[in-house]
């Protein structure tokens, strides 16, 4: 079980790689929903390796906002967006892109590793750097991307990194505590998904790095 | 059942203002109606007998709570949503007029939804709840923040939400860790209460980090250096009373959060927490300080002072002792009450120049009385001149700060808070006096709008020469939660 959580975890952050490296955007919003798919996996078998039917609750739920209901809305929403062919712009170019994240998540490492030392199940030893991992890339993420849906796509990397750990740490949150927290999720994809239209119709583009206008002289 | 009817009532608001549609007028009557009894409900539970016998009120099943803190951030709340409204009258209809812009009942729903995450932060007791709510202010004032729909407001919105929701990100690991942390510890509920009470048992690896992901995660939201970025731009464009309730109360319920966490690090050797809350208060009040000497935009000149005033609460309850932290309530009543009246003083500008730009508004004292004296008592007010609150609050700071020895940090404070009060008086003074540039159609500011300047000038006049006793009570409790 613990393998195969391993697994589940090591292709969750190649997942979360592929969120900074990859150049287009349905490549990116298809690997949102394989990163969702692992996370609810690592929450299935963790479920069902500690009896916690909490668990099996925030599997189902990851399923079915962040696999199915966030990439439905952000489809409805943005499909020019999802299905333009152009490669997304980013401000450092890929492989040293790739190669900072992969220091960013060695540092996410050591971060937790005090952590790790006082209580730590095996499932802790991998889940929690993996989050830890998938939240600050994510991050990094954002400031590298500079169009609006790939930034989205980093915040909700994010989101899935603090689930993946959270599913390790804190398996007993009260169950309104997770209910609240996937609705929220889908509150934030629903919100910037209609920015980005409103952005698209107003300004013409969704390069949002390139909107400056508001700045210190 | 006070604290559930609280909530209740932007609740029911934001629901009737959805039913009314098109009859704005009937929405906005619902907002204005629903605020005044929030505000009137939180002042008896603020000043009401059961807080006073109890110390804490609960309500919902534990799922809500509210002591002394927490009623002063619903009490602040609760002000600034109901002067916020009245202003909100005149200006949302004359924006609408003049730009063409849809939806005033949508301004009036989003409105309320918006104050009911900000009344729910303080009173919810679980941390995970609380962690949701924050997170709720922000998504439910994106749209508010974009509501002119320009590029400039949609740029303003977009960075508001990116950069505090990967904040939000960041402070969400940090609840996890902090509930690991009193699992570990054995037992304890995962509410304030019961965290404060498991602190010393919790090992301190699990605190430190927690509360380090927290500051991050919160202190974007509160606007702290250097991920304030979106803070400026934010309010600026948003509309002026949205302006008042994001930099008067939303940064303050987000810095309540953090402030929240001090008492359970306390015992920790060396006090990690307050060391990092005074380095990080320090570098945005400096560097707010000088940012605020550069500015082209009236609204942005206010928008950095809000990220001094929140590093200054946050340097003096990081200092710790009584009187500091007694300073740092009274910074926090001080700020919310004189930033929002800044913020309509601003809205009246626009509305009569139709320009945020300083260098085209001069003699506003000749142009529009009403807007130059508001303008001036609120530039000298949120600047800390004396005898308003703020040089009181700031005063007390610094005089604790000093007499606990901490003379370089309290030496830099107040050179930070003297750059930034000349750095405001300066621009004021262009913008009040001066030969007005060119004699523009008269325009007289919508009667709502000169009420609400008139409400919410009350507390920015009178709490700097006299606190009522029964407030100074509750400044003083709620200063005593953040310490131990």
């Amino acid at each position: 079980m613990n393998q195969l959580n391993a697994l589940a975890g090591g292709l969750f952050i190649l997942t979360v790689f592929g969120i900074v490296g990859l150049r287009q955007v349905i490549g990116c919003l298809r690997l949102f929903v394989m990163q969702s798919v692992l996370l609810a996996v690592s929450a299935l078998i963790l479920g069902i390796e500690t009896g916690s039917i909490h668990l099996f609750a925030v599997a189902g739920l990851t399923i079915g906002t962040k696999a199915l209901l966030i990439p439905w809305l952000l489809y409805r929403l943005l499909s020019h967006e999802i299905h333009a062919r152009r490669e997304i712009r980013q401000v450092l170019n890929i492989p040293t892109s790739l190669l900072i994240a992969a220091g960013l998540t060695i540092f996410a490492y050591f971060t937790v590793r005090p952590l790790l030392d006082i209580n730590s199940s095996a499932f802790i030893r991998v889940n929690l750097p993996i989050g830890m991992g998938g939240i600050v890339v994510g991050a990094f993420a954002i400031t590298m991307r500079r169009e609006a849906l790939p930034q989205l796509l980093g915040i909700l990397t994010m989101e899935n990194g603090a689930f993946m750990a959270g599913i390790s740490i804190a398996p007993n949150l009260p169950l309104i505590a997770e209910l609240a927290a996937a609705f929220d999720v889908l509150i934030i994809a629903l919100v910037t998904g209609l920015l980005t239209r409103r952005i698209h119709r107003r300004v013409g583009t969704t390069r949002v790095g390139d909107m400056a206008s508001l700045k210190e002289e | 059942m006070e604290l559930s009817m609280v909530l209740l009532i932007p609740a029911v608001a934001a629901t009737l203002a959805g039913i009314f549609g098109n009859r704005a007028h009937a929405a906005a009557a619902a907002t204005l109606i629903g605020t005044l009894a929030a505000f009137l409900l939180s002042v008896h539970i603020t000043f009401g007998p059961a807080l006073g016998v109890h110390g804490r009120i609960l309500g919902l099943a534990g799922w809500l709570s509210c002591d002394y803190l927490s009623a002063l951030v619903l009490l602040l709340v609760s002000f600034v949503g109901f002067t916020a409204t009245l202003f909100s009258l005149g200006y949302i209809g004359s924006a609408v007029k003049a730009k063409g812009l849809a939806g005033t009942a949508r301004y009036w729903v989003r409105y309320n939804l918006f104050l009911l995450s900000m009344l729910a932060v303080p009173l919810l007791s679980q941390v995970a709840m609380v962690w949701i709510a924050v997170e709720l202010t922000t998504l439910l004032s994106v749209f508010l923040v974009g509501f002119e729909d320009n590029p400039e407001a949609l740029e303003a919105a977009w960075k508001y939400v990116v950069l505090t929701c990967m904040g939000a990100a960041f402070a969400l690991i940090g609840v996890l860790i902090l509930y690991w942390g009193l699992r570990t510890s054995g037992a304890g509920e995962f509410t304030w209460a019961g965290l404060t009470l498991a602190g010393p048992r919790i090992q301190p690896a699990f605190l430190k980090t927690a509360f380090f992901f927290i500051l991050i995660g919160f202190g974007t939201k509160a606007g702290l250096v250097p991920l304030h970025t979106w803070l400026p731009d934010a309010h600026s464009q948003a509309p002026s009373p949205v302006c008042a309730l994001l930099s008067g109360v939303e940064t303050t319920t987000a810095l309540y959060v953090i402030l929240r966490l001090l008492p359970v690090l306390t015992w920790i050797p060396g006090h990690p927490a307050g060391t990092w809350s005074v380095s990080f208060g320090l570098i945005s009040a400096g560097a707010a300080a000088f940012l605020l000497l550069q500015v082209k935009d009236y609204k942005r000149l206010f928008a950095f002072s809000t990220i001094e005033h929140m590093g200054i609460i946050l340097v003096a309850a990081g200092l710790g002792g009584g009187a500091a932290h007694l300073g740092a309530t009274y910074q926090i009543m001080a700020h919310a009450v004189t930033k929002s009246f800044c913020f309509f003083a601003a809205g009246a500008t626009l509305l009569i120049t139709g320009t945020r730009k300083i260098d085209t508004v001069r003699g506003l004292i000749r142009t529009s009385p009403v807007a130059g004296i508001s303008l001036m008592l609120g530039g000298l007010a949120i600047a800390g001149a004396p005898p308003f609150a703020v040089f009181i609050s700031e005063f007390s700071i610094i005089k604790a700060g000093l007499a606990a020895g901490h003379y370089v940090i309290i030496g830099l404070l107040t050179l930070f808070i003297a750059i930034a009060f000349c750095g405001i008086m300066y621009q004021i003074n262009k913008m009040v006096f001066g030969r007005p540039p060119e004699a523009r159609a008269a325009y007289r500011l919508p009667a709502t709008c000169a009420a609400a300047l008139a409400v919410a000038a009350i507390p920015v006049v009178l709490l700097g020469v006299f606190i009522p006793a029964p407030l100074h009570h509750v400044l003083k409790l709620a200063a005593f939660a953040l310490g131990r």
